[in-house]
């Protein structure tokens, strides 16, 4: 298997008394889809904010291209080209689809000693590099606000991977979406990893992230409950565990028993 | 690659449409509207000489001002309700030194600007670091400057108005740029050829365009490069739209929101300099409600109160129905008084027009 581009190794994060990550190891590599699966409160959270350069781990280390590596702050992970998008995908309603794409990072165009933005450019990058991704955008000057909340997703996606992105993470991607608008942003994400991007993926979804996941780690309390190749593990199988199978059976049994109960 | 995702609910829209959700909009149309308006009541009273033309420009040039650089701040989401005041204190600042120190005006009006910038720093560094709303912030900065203004005045003066600044400014260099009109040889030109009426005397009725209009016009033209050809402009936009998401990418949303606190500090300067030199004297209660006027000419142009969204071009236009209102009414004849009612029931009816407009520009086209 290829040299993974990003790797935690034993990573531990305290908050005070709270165990947030205990020994956790994860990892991916160019060109892989790698699904993070757990419920609320499992520690994705915590685990994408130490990948991405929010916290620093208390034990263990991470290594980017086999070399550990301490990041300083959000920004020089991005540098090192790992881009996490949020859930809340750092965009602006009221501006449009082109200066989104661009905002932090304008083109400039230089006129005699006055360099001002090059809106021309935006446009045109911004409108090719979403139809290279499938988005056909009616206008690139449109507000963002107009934009379905897939493709919000796509344009968030296809920003960090014009900028360099080599690691995508990204947090919860569909989970705010219908179907048709999940599979958009679905279909974008084999698409970086045809790209030769790695994918994070975080999710509570397993229809999801079965779809396009080629390893799922699922996380516990805090800690990794194990690390499966999708040839291992089938679609029920990762549910169980990931739901907590035994925890819906004994539910269900419950339930029966009062409804049985109330009937007596 | 994917086939092309085509929305079948998606209709090709004309530039008309495009165009109707622009913000300056609203006031554009206001602004025909008022000019229609006095056209009728006001035809032949002398409004639209060049006389009266001049005269309700120089009111919009004062107003348009201020209304340029807080229609940007107000993009950025942020309210600065201390120019009113700070016009007040920059015109001490130019008239105390100069008539009771003995400085030349150049060094005053240096001084002035210095000092106003240094407040507008002083406002913004409070709002960003403190996180206070900045209206509360600035709501204090306008009553401690005007009390500044008038401790310091009373203190040094023993008045409330400082005069004799004429005297002292009539060699001055910098004096023809804030004072004094311009393109006196156009307007006799155009006299000549009959598009500028003369007096009895044979002289043209005007004797030149006021200098404050011209410094309106640029600094509108500047603040609308500012906002739609430039980065900074940008993140004006990011930093009243969304400003945690323009904070995660690197832009310097703090920065960007205390240069633009400078820079309405600094046109209520540039505002009481223009004052000063052209009445000779300043005054502790000059500016008053200066603040909300601006606000009221940014809301007209279609800025939104809540950021993210407006024009300085829009402002411009607010100011310009200010000015002619203020003087229409006054050449209809109508008592002056009904004024106020006018311009703050054109404001709610502004306001509405441009929620309107914005849902319209934020549909899905």
């Amino acid at each position: 298997m290829a040299e993974p581009y990003v790797e935690l190794k034993s990573v531990s994060k305290y908050f005070g008394s709270v165990v947030a990550l205990k020994d956790v190891s994860f990892d991916v590599c160019p060109g892989e889809v790698h699904c993070l699966l757990g419920d609320n409160g499992a520690g994705k959270s915590t685990l994408i904010k130490t990948l991405s350069g929010v916290y620093a781990p208390d034990e263990g280390e991470i290594r980017v291209q086999g070399k550990p590596t301490r990041f300083a702050s959000p920004a020089d992970t991005r540098n090192s080209g790992i881009a996490t998008v949020y859930q809340d995908l750092a965009l602006v309603p009221l501006m449009s689809v082109a200066r989104n794409f661009f905002l932090g990072r304008e083109p400039m165009r230089k006129f005699g000693p006055i360099s001002q933005f090059d809106a021309e450019f935006a446009n045109r990058t911004a409108y090719d590099e979403l139809s290279a991704m499938g988005i056909q955008l009616r206008d690139p000057e449109q507000p963002v606000g107009t934009l379905s909340g897939g493709e919000r997703q796509c344009l968030a996606i296809a920003r960090a991977v014009y900028f360099g992105a080599k690691v995508l993470i990204l947090d919860e991607p569909t989970s705010a979406l219908g179907v048709h608008q999940a599979s958009v942003v679905l279909k974008l994400i084999v698409q970086s990893k045809a790209r030769g991007i790695g994918v994070i993926f975080i999710s509570h979804n397993v229809h999801h992230a079965y779809v396009v996941g080629d390893r799922f780690t699922l996380l516990k309390r805090g800690r990794c409950t194990g690390t499966y190749a999708k040839s291992e593990i089938d679609r029920d199988q990762l549910l169980n565990l990931m739901a907590g199978g035994k925890e819906l059976v004994d539910l269900e049994q419950e339930l029966n028993r009062a409804v049985k109960g109330s009937h007596a | 690659m994917a086939a092309e995702i085509r929305d079948e609910r998606i209709r090709s829209v004309s530039r008309l449409s495009r165009l109707l959700s622009r913000p300056e909009l609203g006031a554009a149309a206001g602004t025909v509207l008022v000019f229609v308006f006095f056209a009728i009541t006001a035809g032949n009273t002398g409004l639209f000489s060049a006389k009266g033309i001049i005269n309700f420009l120089e009111v919009s040039a004062q107003l348009g001002i201020l209304a340029a650089p807080v229609a940007l701040l107000m993009i950025a989401g942020e309210f600065d309700l201390s120019v009113g005041s700070m016009i007040g204190f920059a015109g001490i600042l130019i008239a105390i030194p100069s008539v009771f120190w003995g400085w030349p005006i150049w060094l005053s009006l240096l001084f002035s600007f210095a000092v106003c910038g240094g407040i507008g720093a002083l406002n913004g560094l409070a709002v960003v670091r403190t996180g206070l709303p900045s209206f509360i912030v600035t709501l204090g900065s306008l009553f401690m400057l005007r009390g500044l203004t008038l401790g310091l005045t009373r203190g040094i003066s023993g008045r409330t108005q400082v005069s004799g600044v004429h005297e002292l400014a009539l060699n001055d260099p910098l004096n023809s740029l804030f004072s004094g009109q311009v393109f006196s040889g156009l307007i006799a030109w155009l006299s000549d050829i009959g598009l500028v009426g003369k007096r009895a005397d044979g002289l043209p009725s005007i004797s030149g365009i006021p200098v404050s209009i011209v410094w309106w016009i640029v600094l509108t033209l500047i603040c609308t490069w500012l906002l739609t050809r430039s980065r900074f402009g940008n993140w004006i936009f990011a930093a009243g739209g969304e400003a945690n998401a323009a904070r995660n990418l690197g832009v310097p949303v703090a920065r960007t929101k205390i240069t633009l606190f400078v820079m309405t500090a600094m046109a209520a300067a540039l505002f009481a300099a223009i004052q000063v030199l052209v009445t000779g004297s300043a005054d502790t209660l000059r500016g008053t409600q200066k603040e909300f006027e601006a606000i009221i000419a940014v809301v007209i142009g279609g800025t939104l109160l809540t950021g993210g969204y407006g024009s300085a071009v829009g402002a411009m236009f607010g100011a310009l129905i200010f000015g002619v209102v203020q003087m229409g009414i006054f050449y209809t004849g109508i008592d002056t008084d009904w004024f106020k009612l006018f311009m703050g029931a054109m404001m709610v009816i502004a306001v509405l027009f441009n929620s309107y407009v914005r849902n319209r520009a934020m549909r899905s086209r």
